[in-house]
């Protein structure tokens, strides 16, 4: 008889979902994004994503063994670090710079904060950030030795990106559907929109994210390209619009590191500010900025908003506030 | 060790209330000049000579300065020795003063130097001020040379301005070392900062759990041999 009463503390109802398993629902979605890049690419962009996945695991390990914590590889967030940090690469990068960007992606940024939960930026997007200020050469040397298909082999040099930033959409620009396929130069997992998009869907479909933080993002950006061409005297062109779009990091960013559950605000409005800061931000640094891609900048720095938004946009709790009687 | 001697006052600038890395004073020349190790040292040396004088000329006119005035009286005496230094340094040490720039003037509002004059020198005799300020100035000078030296190795490959790693060439086919060029950048000061700073709290932690005191030589770090209650390793 006690046997059947089961006597416990709230709650009583769980979830099924646990933080593994949403992340290994993250990795199934960017296997499309990855292997278009290993297609695209070539087998040396494999080789960038293991050495990548691989090193961030191990540096997890490593930091839990010798600082005596709890081993926290098993929750697979490391993968995913380590991944979207390889898919956020080009593919002639040397092998020891996916190393150090792990190192610091997963010591620095996330387990000296206290680990996954606690990161105050997106960890892959700090790496790959790290990466950047310090090897910016490397970083955007988009060269391809080998691919499977050899249609990259003959473009080089600057990205559809670049080239929209010094010419604007052109005759000679790659052309819309070719970004959205992905037959462009750009780092390993960012030039298919369409594999992109598949894995969002997956995504969606199994309610890993929803559409709040990716469509305000987007929109807002879109809404910013469009009056810039209205007032800068372009007039409205639809193919520079949607080459912004499709083109660099924005989609990746937009569906799979804009959405990181630890880095965006929890409160409904909070994520539609945050949506709406994003796309600005990113706006504003390629369109005014130095460098042609401004998205991992605007995420990194919009993470590091989320307290404020969250704090500004805390909904009342029932029964306070409204009107004074 | 008594408390107060010249060599209590230098172990404790250097060693047990090293102003960068104990205190977390002085953050704005520790950030901004540390991009090499020479910097480092003349930014800390120049602080020295400054702090060492304004500690003994505050604490001989600490019975003459009113109380409610203290803070502009201060500023009036660390204000003439800065003018003095940086003239001097104008004059003799050109390339260090063009290195340092800005943050020469504002050693006037170094809080280390105001720290020190408002916590020590205002109520201390004259020699031991002017020994904490020399401890409180080579500490500082040790700190930032570190931070300075661990920047300039990772970020150009270079130490005291020599190239310690053959840095790689790309057009020669040459492998070598490649400038992580973030640690010379604003971002680089505070990761070596963060870094250094949990190290040594490491090893002061770590050393007072082991009943050692590292900032007493007096005991040779033993607390066997020493009979003074007041040691900080025999606390805890």
């Amino acid at each position: 008889m006690e046997q059947m009463l089961h006597v416990s503390s709230n709650p009583h109802v769980r979830s099924k979902v646990s933080t593994n398993r949403i992340m290994q629902m993250v990795v199934a979605a960017l296997l499309p994004a990855t292997v278009f890049g290993i297609w695209n690419f070539g087998l040396r962009a494999l080789l960038v994503i293991l050495v990548s996945v691989i090193s961030s695991v191990a540096f997890e390990w490593l930091y839990d063994h010798f600082m005596h914590k709890e081993n926290t590889i098993g929750d697979f967030s490391a993968v995913v670090t380590g991944l979207l940090l390889a898919l956020n690469m080009p593919v002639s990068i040397p092998l020891w710079m996916p190393v150090l960007g792990s190192a610091f992606a997963i010591i620095v940024v996330k387990q000296l904060f206290g680990g996954l939960g606690q990161n105050i930026m997106n960890p892959a997007l700090a790496g790959r950030c790290f990466l950047m200020i310090s090897f910016a050469g490397r970083m955007t040397d988009f060269a391809v030795s080998d691919s499977f298909r050899g249609v990259v082999d003959s473009v080089t040099g600057a990205t559809p990106l670049a080239a929209l930033k010094d010419h604007g959409f052109t005759q000679g620009s790659v052309s819309v559907w070719d970004m959205f396929l992905g037959n462009t130069q750009g780092t390993i997992g960012e030039t298919s929109a369409l594999a992109i998009l598949i894995g969002a869907a997956i995504l969606l479909i199994f309610k890993v994210i929803d559409l709040k933080v990716p469509l305000t993002y987007i929109g807002s950006f879109s809404v910013f390209v469009i009056l810039y061409m209205l007032f800068s005297g372009m007039g409205f062109d639809g193919n520079y619009l949607l080459s912004h779009l499709f083109g660099g990091g924005l989609m990746l960013g937009a569906w799979f590191m804009a959405t990181d559950y630890v880095t965006t605000p929890i409160t409904p409005l909070g994520q539609i500010v945050y949506g709406c800061c994003l796309g600005v931000l990113t706006a504003v640094f390629r369109l005014f900025g130095g460098s042609a891609e401004g998205v991992s900048y605007a995420i990194i720095f919009c993470n590091l908003l989320v307290p404020l938004i969250e704090r500004v946009t805390r909904p009342a709790a029932f029964g306070k506030g409204g009107k004074k009687a | 060790m008594k408390a107060n001697t010249p060599m209590e006052r230098l172990s404790n600038g250097i060693l047990k209330e090293n102003p960068t890395f104990v205190l977390m004073l002085g953050m704005c020349p520790t950030l901004a000049v540390t991009t090499s190790a020479i910097n480092g040292i003349g930014m800390g040396l120049t602080t020295t000579v400054i702090l060492a004088a304004s500690n003994l000329m505050i604490s001989l006119l600490r019975n003459f300065i009113p109380d409610k005035v203290r803070m502009p009286a201060f500023i009036v005496v660390v204000a003439s020795f800065v003018t003095i230094v940086q003239l001097l340094l104008e004059g003799f040490i050109p390339s260090l003063n063009d290195a340092l720039g800005l943050y020469i003037p504002l050693i006037v509002v170094n809080c280390i130097i105001l720290g020190r004059a408002e916590a020590y020198a205002s109520k201390n005799p004259p020699v031991p001020s002017l020994f904490d300020g020399i401890g409180m100035g080579l500490g500082f000078t040790l700190s930032i040379t570190c931070i300075g030296a661990v920047r300039e190795l990772l970020g150009a490959g270079q130490l005291f301005g020599k190239q310690i790693l053959p840095l790689a060439d790309a057009a020669a086919g040459k492998m070598g070392f490649e400038p992580i060029t973030i640690f010379i950048l604003a971002p680089g000061a505070f990761f070596v900062l963060a870094f250094l700073s949990a190290f040594q709290n490491k090893f002061r932690l770590g050393a007072a759990k082991r009943g050692i005191d590292p900032s007493n030589p007096d005991c040779g770090g033993s607390c066997a041999s020493c009979g003074n209650s007041m040691c900080k390793g025999k606390r805890g």
